[in-house]
Parts: structure tokens; C-alpha cells; sequence
């Protein structure tokens, strides 16, 4: 063994940094799901009457429903009647009203996250809803935002103050019979942020939402609504951890994103859900369904996506082309190590005409990891002269593990051009030699080779973040090479 | 400087190196020629680091320290700078990040401050102009898409801008024409110091004409045959590998 082989043995032993826990006094519902507990859930959410009756029929449709097995991912059968539907911090009956009234313990967990929720410490032109286990502790720059006509809050804020509005678009991308977990998400979920942006309206700030798994033996199922007006733009960016935890934990979220006629979200994810230890033990289950409906005609939406996280991710981000000249963009990053499992991808929908879509994809696999793309172009008839570019890269670290390409393409209009490109590469030896005769680490070469691997998708995502994905993807990769 | 003796090094089972012994002090050109399979680039490989070579017998000091006990990374942040004959291709990362990434992680093993960006352009801009080198190159990822040509230079920019105390060349003439030969030639002798070493591995003797060595050894079935000045290497050219390593056999 080489004394690089050595550092690198050291280095795996090195723990997910945001594995702690934070203590508090919690309002936890027992363990289980029946309607009563919707009801319950209804109730204490002090929701509108529209959303019993919405939560009632995504339940009863669900237990019609079975777990999706067609993914490349491999799990023991989950116990959704082991899981806790609801858990809060305790607090005072109506909420904090300001961040003076949010206890300082979480406000203490965010600080190590390295989110502080003090307006004075944010970066400027960063708004913040910090979501804790089920509910959302925390929204900043509220305020600022209002003055331009914006809504940032949290959904179940949005659901008493602005029913008719969330009413209007909430299921209206994703039914709440779509798949098994969009369903049970319908049925539970139980906060998230909502995000009307008015017509015309430039977003001043980019909106972000922080989502922290706390408490054991609970699911996350968080929903989030997007609208965008006639001719506003947005940008939203999505950061996700948990504590370490021998058991897996459940995430089952749904987003939506409706942009109308010259209307444009930029929608940017890191996701880093604790992926399990090295023996592929706990972990995240990040079972996911994100869409949006390009509506209006000329709109555009953009997906970016690291994701370094969870012990499973199985997630599509799509975009469904539905208004002419409408355009779908799904940059994505997945990185895999030890005995994590992602099957990701996309789905373009081109209904309308001149419709275009673009996916730049990148999955890295390293340790025993198993990396899937999957992807479904699909061309309706009506959509004349649509567009598809798609490439797909992905790179291997190591001799154990695996990466797998399902494209799927559907095209019933045949002005239609659909482009896929596809490649498989390793980081050889030669090029580690490379790098560490040039003075460089063995963990610092594969981690500038992998960075430089996936330059093409973070130059599509906000200046913080990427640099913040950059860092990820290093420490991801710990203990991947020796 | 480098003290090799005795060095016997194996690939599996098959010894390549059989006894090797080289002295080579501050400021001196070593060439060291050979014909094809007689065990140059393995020389290379070993005093670099590369894995996948056994030393079995021998040593190897560098400075008074062991460098066989040293990782690749180590002898690199020590001044052990090799250039590759096949330099590899790096998707994505620009030449420039390569350069600050490799320039500050010397300098941080030296116990000097790292380079900022600002500081680090200066330098940088200063060897481009040193090896008459368009400035484009420093943005374009390493190697890929480059000529032959490119990316020889290439290793001579890095190798400018790192400032190694041993530099050893592997071929560096292989696969050039005579134009980009005497390019990279003329790069090395701009960074020539009076306390620097080079040990140059080449086939021919026309990278010779260009940078003149001090010395010259001949590789043969693992061991150095012969040793001379640079009139060795004419010799060479005119009586062919033939006749030193007929001279080994006789």
C-alpha cells in the first residue's frame, strides 16, 4: 500500500457533518396512518375545508396503490405504518411571529448548518424558509419581499391566508393520484413553501428553502408550489440534510412549478440527505416527485440538481411543455459513493409546438454505489417542430461499483428532432499519477477531475451554491479512491 | 542531488531495472538514451513514483532522503517534477486551476503562503510570456484537444511555473516534428538555472542539439553500458545502439 493509499484510509473514517441531533420537546403524532390521523393532521394544520376532503381522496386512492418496483434501486419493504406522520417543535399555540419567538435551540441547529436565519447574517439577496422536521420554523426577508408583490411562506401559512390561490394550482401539475408516493404526500404532507411571484414581477432576491429531518422514526413529507405569472421570473434554491440515524428515514416530497406565459423559474436543488455509514446502514430514502407545467406560451423552467445524498434517491424532475415555444432545461449532477443507490433522471412532455428541451446529465458512481439515468422524451402529436438535446455522462470511481442508462423516447410527431448523446469514462490511473506528480492529493485529484466532470451543470447553478456543490461533491467522495 | 545505486526494479516477476547507478549534483543535464525496451521510461516511472514497479535491490536518495519511501504527491512538493511522455487529458478542469491547485499545495508543503488568484495570474502571466506561449492556452481544459505539440509544452509550462529542483524528461522529443521540437527545447533552456537539475530520457540525439547535456549514459537490457559527454551521443547516432550493447554482450 502506497502512503496515499494510507491518508486515504484515514479520510474514510471521516463522519457526514451534519449528523447531529438536536434536542427538543417535540409535538409527535404515534406512529401510523389511517383517516383519523388525517384528520388529526387536518386539524392541528388549522387547514381550509378543501383540504380535508383533497387529503381524504389522495389516502383512499393510495391504499389502492402499489410501491413502484420498475426503479434500479433495492430496498426492504417499507412500514408505513411504523412511521410518524407529524412532528413539531413545541411551541406557543399560533407560531412564532418573529425570529425573537423561534426557539433558539433550532435557530442554533441552522447556525451550524451554516443557514443562520438572522437576517443581518444572511447574504443579501437570499430569502430563507427554514422547514424542521414538519413544519416551517422560519421565513426571512418576508417583509422586503411582500413590497414587490411576492408571497414566500410557508404552504400551510399559504393555505389559511391565500386558500383560493393555492386551491386553484395545488395538485393541478402533480394529481394526487400520480404515483404511489405523490399520493401518500397528498395524503400527509405537512408544510413546505409556497411562492407566487405577480405578473411581471422580477424576483429581487433568489428564495431558498432549507429542509432539516430532525426527529427518528418520522417522515418528511414536504410540498412545495411554485407559481410564476405572466412574464416573472424567479430563481429558488432547495438544501436538504438529517441527522445520522442507524434506521432509514423516509422522504416523500412533491413540487410543483407552474409557469404562465413568458414566465421563467429557475429551480436549483442540493441535496444532501445523509446518505447511510460506509456499510450502506440508515440513510435517507428520497423518494421524490418534482414537476413543473411550462403553461404558458414562451415559458421556460430550469432544473438544476446536485445530489450527493440519501442512501436511495429516486427522482425525476420533469417538465411539461405545454404552452407553444415553451422551453425545459434539467441539469443534473448525482454522485454516488459506498453503498448508496440513485435512480434519477427526467421527463420532457412536448405538447406544444416549438417546444425545446434540454438535459445535460452526469452521474457519478463510486465505492459500491449503483447510479441509474433515466429518462423519457415524449413528443405529442401536436408538437411540431419540437426539440430534444440530450447527454448523458457518467464516471466511475473504482472497479466495484455501477452506472446505468434508461433513456426512453416517445415521438408521435415526426418534424421532431430528438438528440441523445452518451458516454462512460473512468478516472484512469494515469490521470491520478498525473495530478499527484503534480503536487496534488489523491483525494484532491479525483475530486478537481470530478468537478471538472460536472463543470458543464454547475455553471447553471447561482454563484453560492456552486461553490457550496463543489465542496460537497469533494467531501462525497471521501474514501472513494485507494 | 539524486544518488542512485545499484537500483534493481521489477514488474511482476520480470526484472526491468537490473543494477542501476547515477550521481547526479545541483545544476547538472544528464541525458540518458537507450533503445526501445531497454528500461528508460521505467527509470522514469520509479524515480516519479508511479505504482506498479518493486525496487528489489539498492536505493534511491534524494536531498540525503529515501525517495522510494516517498508518495508521488511528496516527491512532486519535494521538486521531483516529471514530464509525462503521454500527458494526459483532464475534461473540464482548465489549465490554469490545475497550475494554482498544484503551485499552492508545493507551496503549503514548503511552508510558504498560499498564492491568491490576483498573485498567482501575475506569475503566471510573466512564464506564459518566459516560453512565448499564447495566453488562450491557460483557460482551455488540460490537454484535451490539444497537438502533440501542445501539450509538451504544456508539461514545460507546468514545469515553469512549479519550479522543480530535479526535473526528468521522458521523451519529451517523441512525436514532435523538428519546429515544435526545437519550441520546447528552447522552453526548457529558458528555465534553466544554475541550481537546477535535468534528467533528460530520449531516444535520439537531436533533442541533444538543442539542450546540451553534461552528460551522457546508455541504457541497455537494464543497465548503464556507457557513460560519456555529449560526443557519447554523436557516436551513438553514428554507430547505432548496436554496437554498445554488443559490447555489453561481448
Amino acid at each position: 500500500m502506497s502512503a496515499s493509499a494510507k491518508e486515504i484510509e484515514q479520510l474514510i473514517g471521516k463522519e457526514y457533518k451534519q449528523g447531529f441531533v438536536t434536542e427538543l420537546e417535540t409535538d409527535t403524532f404515534p406512529p401510523g396512518l389511517n383517516e383519523e390521523v388525517i384528520h388529526k393532521l387536518w386539524k392541528i394544520k388549522n387547514e381550509p375545508e378543501f383540504m380535508l376532503e383533497y387529503r381524504l381522496k389522495a389516502f383512499r386512492h393510495w391504499q389502492t396503490m402499489k410501491s413502484p418496483e420498475w426503479a434500479f434501486v433495492k430496498f426492504d419493504p417499507i412500514d408505513y405504518q411504523a412511521v410518524s406522520y407529524y412532528s413539531a417543535p413545541k411551541r406557543k399555540e399560533d407560531g412564532p411571529k418573529s425570529l425573537d419567538e423561534v426557539d433558539p435551540q433550532i435557530l442554533e441547529a441552522y447556525k451550524k448548518l451554516g443557514i443562520p436565519l438572522d437576517e443581518q447574517e444572511r447574504l443579501a439577496g437570499v430569502a430563507v424558509d427554514a422547514v424542521f422536521d414538519s413544519v416551517s420554523v422560519a421565513t426571512t426577508f418576508k417583509s422586503k419581499l411582500k413590497e414587490a408583490g411576492v408571497i414566500f411562506c410557508p404552504i400551510s401559512e399559504a393555505l389559511r391566508e391565500y386558500p383560493d390561490l393555492v386551491q386553484q394550482y395545488l395538485g393541478s401539475v402533480v394529481p394526487t393520484g400520480d404515483n404511489f408516493f405523490a399520493a401518500l404526500n397528498s395524503a400527509v404532507f405537512t408544510d413546505g413553501s409556497f411562492v407566487y411571484i405577480p405578473k411581471g414581477v422580477r424576483c429581487p432576491m433568489e428564495l431558498s428553502t432549507y429542509f432539516r429531518i430532525n426527529a427518528a422514526n418520522t417522515g418528511q413529507f414536504e410540498r412545495t408550489l411554485i407559481i410564476a405569472d405572466e412574464g416573472s421570473y424567479v430563481s429558488y434554491l432547495e438544501g436538504c440534510t438529517a441527522p445520522m440515524r442507524d434506521e432509514n428515514q423516509l422522504h416523500a416530497a412533491v413540487v410543483e412549478l407552474i409557469a404562465l406565459d413568458n414566465a421563467e423559474i429557475k429551480y436549483s436543488t442540493v441535496q444532501n440527505w445523509y446518505p447511510g455509514d460506509k456499510e450502506g446502514k440508515g440513510g435517507i430514502y428520497n423518494f421524490v416527485t418534482k414537476r413543473a407545467d411550462c403553461r404558458g406560451e414562451n415559458s421556460k423552467v430550469s432544473w438544476t440538481q446536485v445530489e450527493t445524498g440519501s442512501a436511495i434517491t429516486w427522482k425525476y424532475p420533469s417538465c411539461v411543455l405545454t404552452g407553444n415555444n415553451s422551453i425545459g432545461e434539467f441539469y443534473s449532477v448525482a454522485l454516488t459513493n459506498n453503498y448508496q443507490q440513485a435512480d434519477t433522471g427526467t421527463k420532457m412532455i412536448h405538447i406544444g409546438k416549438n417546444t425545446r428541451s434540454t438535459i445535460i446529465s452526469k452521474g457519478i458512481s463510486a465505492g459500491r454505489a449503483q447510479n441509474t439515468y433515466r429518462g423519457l422524451i415524449k413528443v405529442l402529436k401536436g408538437a411540431e417542430n419540437a426539440r430534444n438535446y440530450t447527454q448523458c455522462d457518467s464516471l466511475l470511481v473504482g472497479d466495484k461499483c455501477g452506472a446505468h442508462t434508461f433513456p426512453y423516447v416517445e415521438v408521435k410527431q415526426p418534424s421532431a428532432q430528438v438528440e441523445h448523446e452518451a458516454t462512460t469514462s473512468k478516472i484512469s490511473e494515469d490521470q491520478l499519477f498525473f495530478c499527484q506528480q503534480r503536487g496534488l492529493s489523491a483525494e484532491d485529484a479525483v475530486s478537481m477531475i470530478v468537478n471538472g466532470f460536472c463543470k458543464e451543470v454547475f455553471k447553471e447553478l447561482p454563484m453560492e451554491f456552486a461553490v457550496e456543490a463543489q465542496a460537497l461533491l469533494g467531501l462525497s467522495l471521501e474514501g472513494s479512491v485507494g | 542531488m539524486l544518488n542512485i545505486e545499484n537500483l534493481h526494479v521489477s514488474v511482476g516477476d520480470k526484472p526491468i531495472l537490473k543494477g542501476i547507478n547515477l550521481q547526479v549534483k545541483p545544476g547538472e543535464i544528464h541525458a540518458i538514451m537507450g533503445p526501445n525496451g531497454s528500461g528508460k521510461s521505467t527509470l522514469s516511472h520509479v524515480l516519479s513514483g508511479k505504482s506498479g514497479y518493486t525496487v528489489t535491490q539498492g536505493q534511491v536518495t534524494y536531498e540525503g532522503k529515501d525517495l522510494t519511501e516517498m508518495a508521488p504527491e511528496i516527491r512532486a512538493r519535494e521538486g521531483v517534477f516529471l514530464a509525462f511522455q503521454y500527458p494526459v487529458e483532464i475534461p473540464g478542469v482548465s489549465n490554469i486551476y490545475l497550475l494554482k491547485a498544484a503551485l499552492n499545495s508545493i507551496r503549503k508543503h514548503q511552508g510558504l503562503p498560499e498564492v491568491d488568484a490576483m498573485d498567482f495570474l501575475t506569475l503566471i502571466k510573466e512564464k506564459v510570456r518566459l516560453l512565448e506561449m499564447d495566453e488562450r492556452f491557460l483557460y482551455r481544459a488540460v490537454n484535451e484537444g490539444f497537438s502533440g505539440g501542445e501539450k509538451k509544452r504544456n508539461e514545460i509550462l507546468q514545469m515553469a511555473v512549479l519550479e522543480p529542483k530535479l526535473c526528468i524528461l521522458d521523451e519529451t522529443d517523441s512525436g514532435l516534428d523538428i519546429d515544435a521540437l526545437k519550441v520546447v527545447a528552447e522552453g526548457v533552456n529558458s528555465i534553466r538555472l544554475p541550481e537546477r537539475s535535468f534528467v533528460m530520457i530520449t531516444h535520439y540525439q537531436r533533442l541533444l542539439d538543442y539542450i546540451k547535456p553534461d552528460f551522457v549514459h546508455v541504457l541497455a537490457h537494464g543497465q548503464i553500458v556507457k557513460s560519456g559527454g555529449p560526443e557519447l551521443a554523436l557516436e551513438l547516432e553514428e554507430k547505432g545502439y548496436s554496437w554498445v550493447e554488443n559490447k555489453q554482450a561481448a
